[in-house]
């Protein structure tokens, strides 16, 4: 069998960027919540602000940590798969990506160090100022990879010569059309993810009884967020759908399962889409209701997929699932909110468990739901890299072959498999270690700068010295 | 409107990059290189504390690096990450081990001694894949219409390999002669012990390279054996830092012999740039030829100016903090 280096190129892309992308959803949405943890704690002079504070800080250090490990490598892959590419776009890509890699330098030299292991060094407002700094450089971060991911998707503010673009307008360039939108949208999801771990990880303490007080705080707070956030995420959605109706018509085609385009399409709940034979099996759907949710009227006309010709369709069943799975995780969020809302009247939702076994298990929930919105918004301009303009077979790079592609993405999926099951585990042990005595520690991080692992100080394996015995923890 | 020569001051930024990166993540590579070497698992301890607050600051400059060549050289990253594929995923899987194993050796236990495994075994593919690019570059690439065009394996040949083992004891060095300034006792006398022989291998292998290099390309040869023989400076300045080291570790000095190496690395890096100055995708692409629009190296310009001196800054008070000896269990943990 012939290896096509394309198809494992998009797959080996898909691989390290799904696997990327979790990190900085999580540490967006946790650098603004330590933020907050530290401004009540300087305003309220509480301890119990500044022990979450401190604990969520170790947590972010070490997402934080493999966030960057993963990082480097994606800085790396558009020119090894995709050279003609990096070629062609690299006006315009190349100091986009390049602002968002010194705006990671700039937050890590010059405020996660305080952050991590100043708090004892440098006085509180100041500790605060650059807990502010670090939330406010992973939004400006985000912003510069939205802007070159949006770009791709909406292209705005270039000419092309000879091949290559060519940036006619920055500000038109960078503010394209559904950068806006994605913004928006990505943001709310790195609160909502932030909300939903925080939320989670609460209750499972509060399950077992551990640090009741300060859990409960958090927990309180997670749910007043989600409250709002998720039913505001369900609105910025929709105007990011109406923004995608009308840039890339066939993405939102594939996302509907709709082949012909018509008026009064429904809204399928289920469908299995078959591009062999252009139609779909097994449809229940709600009349109408589709053109109603894209247009505002009941007969208005949505685009088919067979407006394009069929290479240029993007593999509907895989955007389509997706869209549904991100949906009903969204549609759950907003239930999670309702419900703690009905349970707030006397913190009964302290106490049932239920509920709060309904958190812990929600707390992956985010998780699957960016990556199938991401699923969604890249499969779905598939075949386009540049749309409408660069497809994946012109990007790929040309003396790429099938075995040096496989050989990578096996080697990738191999040491990604290897380091990332030691962070998650490494993770899973901070967490069971919790936020009970974590004073004593700080002390022997005298003069650390920015290594952001060491700020959590918790042994690798289990054995005779987790939060049982913390006198050991401190030293090596 | 093009007030000012982008592509030249961009050459010069990136080729900083370089040479801090080269210098800075070399010693704490050397020390990787070195670690399964130590006398005692307590001196591994000590040497991996002596790199341990800086390294993740040294490898930023190769990230820097990597999206500042797409920005200003479109050319030179879209040739040479094809040209150099199976290289630069071994160069970028050994740094992410060594990386992990930072932060996870000290907190292990039991599997310490897979940690120490990922350190050594990440530290020595990474250098050794750092060198055989250097070469690849050297050699030149296979391209058409700005395009690589050449084999998965065309960086892999016996100048290459060369090469990769130069850098393999190069880093070595460096990170030898760190140890002598940052440790004491018997750590510091085993570093004492093995720089000779390393500086001798390096002697060597650069040796080598250094005569092959004009028969791996006519315009070296041509550029060294032309009328622009101020630039045999650099050699001369070469050998009399490896003197340096010679005789600053028969002294004893504790400083000097990392000094004179960094002088070395420095010189033969220099001598490196005059021999293929001004192609930067050899045997084709001048750095003119491979820079990105005028517009778009201005616009990166202007944040880098700004974020250049903060990082600089940053980096030499990390060093100020950890200046001085390195003792047994007296880490940084």
């Amino acid at each position: 069998m012939e290896l096509d280096p394309l198809l494992l190129s998009r797959i080996q892309f898909a691989f390290v960027v799904s696997f990327h992308a979790i990190f900085p959803v999580f540490t967006i949405g946790l650098a603004s919540y330590i933020a907050v943890l530290e401004g009540l704690g300087f305003k309220t002079g509480n301890p119990v602000w500044l022990k979450l504070s401190t604990f969520w800080t170790k947590v972010f250090a070490v997402v934080f940590g493999m966030g960057v490990v993963s990082g480097i490598v994606m800085s790396f892959q558009f020119g090894t798969n995709w050279s003609n590419f990096s070629q062609a776009t690299a006006n315009f890509l190349g100091p986009v990506l390049s602002y968002e890699v010194i705006t990671a330098f700039f937050l890590e030299a010059a405020f996660l160090g305080v952050l991590l292991f100043g708090r004892d060094k440098v006085p509180p407002g100041v500790h605060l100022f650059a807990a502010i700094m670090v939330a406010t450089g992973t939004f400006i971060s985000s912003f510069w990879i939205l802007a070159a991911n949006s770009w791709m998707q909406t292209p705005a503010g270039f000419e092309l010569r000879d091949g290559i673009f060519h940036v006619t307008s920055w500000s038109e360039a960078i503010f394209n059309p559904s950068f806006p939108y994605r913004f928006m949208h990505m943001g709310l999801a790195s609160f909502l993810t932030g909300s939903f771990v925080v939320a989670g990880v609460s209750a499972w303490y509060l399950l077992r009884g551990r640090e009741v007080e300060a859990n409960r705080k958090a927990l309180s707070m997670c749910l007043w967020l989600i409250l709002f956030i998720a039913p505001a995420q369900l609105v910025v959605g929709d105007f990011h759908g109406l923004s995608t109706l009308e840039h890339q018509p066939t993405k939102v085609a594939a996302m509907e399962g709709n082949w012909e385009t018509s008026s009064n399409v429904p809204l399928l709940l289920f469908a299995i889409p078959d591009q062999e034979a252009q139609t779909n099996h097994f449809e229940i759907g709600i009349p109408s209701l589709a053109s109603m949710i894209l247009t505002h009227e009941w007969d208005g006309v949505v685009p088919g997929l067979k407006d394009v010709p069929r290479e240029e369709q993007p593999p509907v069943a895989i955007v389509f699932w997706s869209f549904r799975i991100m949906v009903g995780i969204g549609t759950l969020m907003i239930l999670v909110g309702l419900t703690g809302l009905a349970l707030r009247r006397g913190g009964r939702y302290f106490q049932s468990p239920w509920f709060l076994q309904v958190l812990r298990v929600m707390s992956i929930a985010p998780f699957i739901a960016v990556l199938t919105g991401w699923f969604v918004t890249e499969v779905g301009r598939a075949p386009w890299l540049v749309y409408g303009i660069m497809d994946q077979a012109a990007a790929v790079t040309p003396s790429l072959t099938g075995g040096m592609a496989l050989f990578t993405l096996i080697g990738y999926i191999v040491v990604y498999a290897a380091v990332f099951s030691a962070g998650v585990y490494y993770l899973m042990r901070v967490l069971y270690v919790g936020l009970e005595d974590q004073h004593g520690e700080e002390e022997h991080e005298a003069e650390r700068p920015a290594r952001p692992f060491s700020a959590a100080h918790v042994p690798f394996e289990y054995g005779d010295d987790d939060h049982s015995n913390p006198a050991k923890q401190g030293g090596h | 409107m093009e007030l000012f020569d982008l592509p030249l001051i961009w050459a010069f930024i990136i080729g900083f990059g370089i040479i801090m990166y080269v210098l800075m993540d070399g010693f704490d590579l050397g020390v990787g290189i070195l670690f399964p070497f130590a006398p005692s698992e307590e001196d591994r301890d000590t040497m991996m504390n002596s790199v341990a607050p800086v390294w993740d600051g040294n490898e930023t400059w190769l990230v820097l690096g990597g999206a500042g060549l797409l920005a200003a050289f479109p050319m030179v990253y879209s040739i040479f990450l094809p040209a150099l594929y199976i290289g630069v995923f071994l160069l970028l899987a050994g740094l992410i081990f060594r990386g992990v194993a930072f932060e996870f050796r000290f907190k292990a236990r039991t599997s310490r001694y897979l940690w120490n495994w990922a350190f050594a075994g990440g530290s020595t593919i990474a250098s050794f894949a750092q060198g055989a690019v250097v070469g690849a570059y050297i050699q030149g690439f296979n391209t058409v219409d700005g395009v690589f065009v050449g084999g998965a394996l065309d960086w892999l040949t016996p100048f290459t390999v060369l090469t990769g083992l130069g850098m393999l004891a190069g880093y070595a060095l460096l990170g030898s002669t760190w140890l002598i300034m940052k440790t004491e006792g018997r750590l510091q006398e085993w570093a004492y012990r093995i720089t000779l022989p390393l500086l001798a291998a390096v002697l060597i292998i650069f040796g080598i390279i250094s005569v092959w290099t004009p028969f791996v390309d006519d315009l070296v040869r041509e550029r060294w054996f032309s009328n622009l023989t101020v630039i045999w400076v650099l050699p001369v300045l070469t050998l009399l830092c490896a003197f340096q080291i010679f005789r600053s570790v028969r002294n004893r000095l504790e400083g000097m012999p990392f000094v004179a190496t960094m002088g070395l690395f420095v010189t033969t890096y220099l001598g490196l740039v005059v021999s293929r100055w001004p192609y930067v995708v050899p045997p084709e692409y001048t750095l003119w030829e491979a820079a990105s629009a005028y517009e778009s190296q201005l616009f990166l310009l202007l944040g880098l100016l700004f974020v250049i001196p903060i990082v600089l800054t940053y980096t030499a008070w990390t060093y100020w903090v950890f200046r001085g000896k390195v003792r047994a269990g007296e880490g940084y943990h």
